[in-house]
């Protein structure tokens, strides 16, 4: 089959870049990886990319295919032109990280950001003679982080990073809650602690971008979401995102919906004054426009809170809900 | 024919959007769909709840999708992160029949029952799958031609791909493109428009969400852009009531008006801008409105 490639080129030495079109007579069955080997064996040898196992393992030929992270090994050609078969598949180097020629990415941040979590399993306590045993059971949430092959892609998609080059990132953080939620290591709360801070998880907008491009199944964005569980049950609340997922949920226990008005003042703190002035223009904004809901005014809790139709039957639910919680029994790493 | 759906406004259109609210309303009447309102329900919890409790998120939506069917009516709901909270707990509920049962028992004493088959549709999948873009067209009174609008989807309602329904409907992630083609406008084709909006950490990490919304909006309207137009409230409170603050953090000199999708259709169908609400945004719509000098605002 023909296959049309339009490759973003960047030459580190001038700092410019532009895009190589190329086109080539390939198998059906080839892999992105395959025709962009075969760009740079036969049609144009300045052609630099990354590229190692050829099987989704190694976790090297990460880019952006037609806008989004994925592994060049794993995409096929035919099904990128199946709808159009004239289509030119667009290759550009990952995002969010700098590039040091053409599709190969300067992955330093990533490992950086691997480092600040502290990715080891640490126990305290005397080293067992053999090895540490853990059930099975224990250890069955946590196989999809351990199939993360630091490949970068959703690092690369992450949309918090594009405005903010301190947020941690999916790709550490999954990493984070994998040795948090190991039953083997002894400070979770440290953890939770340090993950609750600024460029943590309470940082990311739950996109769900980093879901769709990882290519081993990890879904980072709902593992940054046990994070966020575990550290409110290790009552870690000090901080804006705990107190708004407290605000939040207490809202629809007391009146089964939203209450809008009291997100932000509950969330950033009542006696935050700066914070709170940093509001106040657009809250006038949304008053002039009729968009300030003054029926919810009375915060949640407090008697005359603005409650929807049928409450009790709400609240009955709500209770009742407590029993879906799975049993989690006290699992420790134990000698063997 | 007329279609009828059980309707989920969201917390939202019942609160800071109640343009959405009554832009809804107004064009279900034009579009010939019999809204049901489930004045029962609770919030879908937007991820947010399901951050601390999951279980009563589950629970809660279950009770949502109980009542729909007992109203024996499709769901329609208005926002994409009802939409794809929905959809992640009929997932759930769905491949976990011991845990769904769990649940049914709670439902029970209130003589409900959910059964997985509920179908669960946000309004922009509606336009284009249950009414279809030739009705539509050819319900047009207005054609929008020559406005340039950019489409802003809302993540939830286009990810995880894998629990929304995009085998059986594989066009789902271009159905804004398709509706502001059908309404006449122009499609403004810019990146931003699958990204996140930043709503859900503005009370977090509040330069970041505006910095989000800000560099979106400073995208489509370099490139020509009118107006963007979301089915997603919580984008629109994002994009439209914090754009001045996105312009003070972004120091992009933003000033783009944000349509609700059915204000958009509502005004290609002829209905009266202010019937819609369209003069109680942050942003004024006045400019846009201009453009269509005979809808200018009465």
């Amino acid at each position: 089959m023909k296959v049309k490639l339009k490759v973003k080129r960047s030459n580190p030495e001038t700092g410019d870049s532009s895009y190589s079109k190329y086109e080539i007579e390939t198998e059906n069955s080839v892999t992105l990886l395959d025709a962009l080997i075969q760009v740079r064996e036969y049609e144009d040898g300045t052609l630099a990319l990354r590229c190692s196992c050829r099987s989704a393992i190694c976790g090297s030929c990460s880019m952006r295919v037609d806008g989004r992270a994925r592994l060049a090994c794993r995409a096929k050609v035919i099904a990128l032109t199946r709808d159009n078969p004239e289509h030119e598949i667009v290759v550009e180097p990952m995002g969010n990280m700098p590039v040091i020629k053409d599709l190969v990415n300067d992955m330093e941040s990533f490992w950086s950001k691997m480092r600040q979590v502290d990715p080891y399993i640490k126990p305290e306590g005397p080293t067992p003679e053999a090895e540490f045993r853990v059930p099975n059971e224990a250890m069955i949430d946590l196989t999809h982080v351990m199939n993360c092959i630091m490949c970068g892609a959703c690092v690369s998609d992450c949309t918090v990073l594009e405005v903010d080059k301190n947020f941690i990132a999916p790709a550490a953080l999954a990493k984070a809650y994998r040795a948090t939620a190991d039953p083997r290591d002894d400070h979770e709360h440290d953890r939770l602690e340090k993950l609750s801070e600024y460029g943590g998880i309470w940082d990311c907008t739950r996109c769900n971008m980093c879901v769709e491009v990882c290519p081993k199944g990890v879904a980072p964005m709902n593992r940054i979401m046990q994070l966020r569980e575990m550290a409110l049950e290790a009552g870690i609340k000090g901080n804006a995102g705990a107190r708004h997922t407290g605000i939040f949920t207490k809202s629809i226990e007391d009146g089964g919906r939203l209450n809008e008005i009291w997100m932000v003042p509950g969330s950033v703190g009542m006696f935050n004054v700066p914070r709170m002035m940093k509001e106040m223009p657009g809250a006038l904004k949304m008053l002039r426009a009729g968009k300030l809901p003054i029926g919810q005014v009375i915060p949640p809790g407090f008697p005359g809170s603005h409650k929807m139709h049928g409450m009790d039957r709400v609240r009955n639910v709500v209770r009742k809900s407590a029993s879906l919680k799975p049993v989690k029994a006290e699992v420790k790493a134990h000698d063997a | 024919m007329t279609l009828k759906y059980a309707f989920w406004p969201g917390c939202v259109s019942k609160g800071a959007a109640p343009e959405l609210y009554l832009a809804t309303k107004r064009v279900a009447q034009e579009l010939d769909l019999e809204l049901h309102e489930l004045d029962q329900a609770t919030c879908t919890g937007a991820g947010v709840l399901q951050e601390q409790n999951p279980e009563m998120g589950d629970a809660l939506n279950a009770r949502t999708f109980a009542l729909a069917q007992q109203m024996g009516m499709p769901l329609m709901n208005i926002c994409s992160t009802c939409q794809g909270i929905e959809s992640m707990v009929q997932d759930k509920l769905t491949k976990r029949p011991e845990y769904l049962a769990k649940v049914n028992a709670i439902l029970a004493d209130e003589g409900l029952h959910y059964t997985p088959g509920l179908e669960i549709k946000n309004f922009l999948w509606v336009l284009v799958e249950d009414i279809g873009l030739d009705k539509i067209k050819s319900l047009v009174k207005r054609p929008l031609t020559g406005l340039r609008v950019g489409p802003f989807y809302g993540c939830y309602i286009l990810r995880p791909s894998s629990i929304l329904g995009k085998e059986e409907h594989p066009d789902r992630d271009h159905y804004l493109e398709m509706v502001i083609e059908a309404v006449g406008a122009t499609v403004v084709d810019y990146e931003g428009s699958k990204k996140c909006c930043g709503f859900p950490i503005l009370t977090v990490n509040r330069e970041n969400s505006l910095k989000q919304a800000g560099n979106h909006i400073h995208e489509a309207q370099d490139l020509g852009a009118d107006a963007l137009v979301s089915p997603c409230p919580l984008c629109h409170l994002n994009l439209d009531a914090q754009q001045p603050a996105a312009k003070e953090v972004t120091k992009h000199e933003i000033d783009l008006p944000i349509l609700h999708l059915p204000q958009m259709i509502g005004l290609a169908l002829g209905v009266p801008p202010n019937e819609m609400r369209l003069d109680h945004h942050v942003v004024s719509t006045k400019k846009l409105l201009a453009k269509l000098p005979e809808m200018a605002v009465r």
